[in-house]
């Protein structure tokens, strides 16, 4: 399958799984709405361009605004995560060895340590930017602590969970594909 | 000149990412006129058509709550029907039917439209609805919407097919409210925390206030009929800096498991409206 039909695929699948499923699961408290649908933006091919990267995760974002009637609320975390993505991968990465080797990030392509730090910092980056525009707009720091810390607890329990469930084979990229 | 050009292809990441960031917290601090210039035609409809899929399979696992609900509406409406009263012929009545349309309708204050609702949200602090009943089949915003068991919201958007409602559950809401024993006026909102309490805010002290009574709707409403359930009172509080209660209140609509609603269409909202601007007009 090519890299542009298995992420239209994503795009939806995501979508779809956060608006009907996530977002209407019973709370457990106040505080904890698990999140996953980013993980589309994480999951996306390292060539991506950056300027394409940042505008699909303004579509991104602003695709489940649609269906939270939320405009602009999640659209902003996810073009921030988008943004940033490829400074962490440089950051993390020897650049020559994973862009030439594998083509999207994943365990298996980054290594289990570099690849928990970089889905640690996301989860907490975007989940710290949306509250921190919820709480804009009502204020309450305990609230704002609270949710930002146990949100993210849940949605990498659940990363952790989608990654062990979808065991994402990336192929070694050779020169003929 | 050149330099210019030069930094805007430097840092011409930065720059667009800057101007999604821009566009899309301007969206969220500018919601409502912008949602209605670009979001209520194209958006509803985007999100409706698949919320309404989903909505096709999701009602089935509620099926047998929601008709136990509606079996208890209809009982009760039809106790209230005249032919459920039986008397003893006693009197005359003299037929005068000279009335070509039938007198009482042109004193109907409200008319209920049933909806359907297709999506459904308590967990966020800004909690909608969305009805598939639009702009085409006679909702407008500012609509009340009621549900079989009590209060749900206020209409706030439609498009041709669908309207979203924002709930009661929403940190804007705010609907006038009155005690079932007569007395008590006050003002019901949501302080985002649990989607099973509201609280009524403003009641005087001087108005006894014990736990159970009834809240409903207000006739000062505009909007909302006055007499539906919007909770019962849970626990009672002393507001501390006025002389007021704070009376939390247990929802009698279950937000969790709402699937049939009613719009209420004030049919004399034009007069009032027309007779208040005459007021604002003199002064």
């Amino acid at each position: 399958m090519s890299d542009l039909l298995k992420n239209i695929i994503r795009f939806a699948l995501f979508i779809g799984i956060q608006v009907f499923i996530l977002n209407r699961i019973p709370p457990l408290h106040r505080f904890i709405t698990p999140y996953l649908y980013f993980l589309f933006l994480l999951w996306l091919p390292f060539r991506t361009p950056r300027l394409g990267l940042t505008l699909l995760g303004f579509l991104f974002g602003l695709t489940l605004d649609f269906f939270t009637k939320t405009p602009g609320l999640h659209a902003a975390a996810c073009t921030l995560v988008a943004y940033l993505r490829p400074f962490l991968i440089g950051l993390m990465l020897p650049k020559e060895k994973m862009e030439i080797s594998y083509s999207e990030p994943s365990v298996t392509s980054m290594g289990w340590m570099p690849y928990a730090v970089y889905v640690l910092v996301f989860t907490f980056l975007h989940h710290g930017y949306l509250i921190f525009l919820e709480w804009m707009q009502f204020g309450n720091f305990w609230y704002f602590l609270g949710k930002v810390f146990s949100t993210t607890g849940i949605s990498l329990l659940l990363i952790t969970i989608t990654e062990m469930l979808f065991n994402r084979k990336s192929r070694y990229r050779t020169n003929v594909a | 000149m050149r330099n210019v050009f030069l930094f805007i292809r430097r840092y011409f990441n930065l720059i667009f990412f800057l101007t999604l960031q821009v566009a899309s917290l301007m969206m969220l601090f500018r919601f409502n006129k912008f949602h209605e210039a670009v979001f209520s035609s194209f958006s509803n409809e985007f999100s409706g058509r698949i919320n309404m899929r989903f909505n096709n399979v999701e009602t089935y696992f509620t099926l047998k709550k929601e008709n136990d609900q509606l079996r208890e509406q209809n009982a009760a409406l039809l106790n209230q029907l005249k032919t459920d009263y039986a008397w003893p012929d006693s009197g005359y009545s003299i037929v005068a039917d000279t009335f070509k349309i039938d007198s009482l309708e042109q004193y109907r204050k409200y008319l209920y439209l049933p909806a359907k609702v297709i999506s459904n949200s308590v967990h966020s602090q800004q909690n909608y609805l969305m009805l598939h009943r639009g702009s085409n089949q006679g909702a407008a915003p500012n609509m009340a919407v009621v549900g079989p068991d009590g209060v749900i919201g206020t209409i706030i958007n439609v498009s041709g097919n669908m309207s979203v409602v924002m709930s009661m559950l929403h940190r804007q809401s705010k609907i006038v409210a009155v005690l079932k024993k007569g007395s008590g006026f006050g003002e019901v909102t949501w302080d985002g925390n649990d989607p099973r309490f509201v609280t009524l805010s403003k009641v005087a002290k001087t108005v006894p206030v014990n736990k159970g009574d009834t809240v409903v709707t207000s006739q000062y409403s505009d909007k909302y009929p006055p007499g539906h359930i919007i909770g019962v009172v849970e626990t009672v509080a002393d507001d501390q800096v006025t002389s007021t209660y704070n009376l939390k209140v247990r929802t009698a609509t279950n937000f969790y498991s709402v699937q049939h609603a009613y719009i209420v269409k004030n049919l004399q909202k034009a007069e009032m409206e027309e007779l208040e601007k005459a007021i604002k007009k003199d002064q």
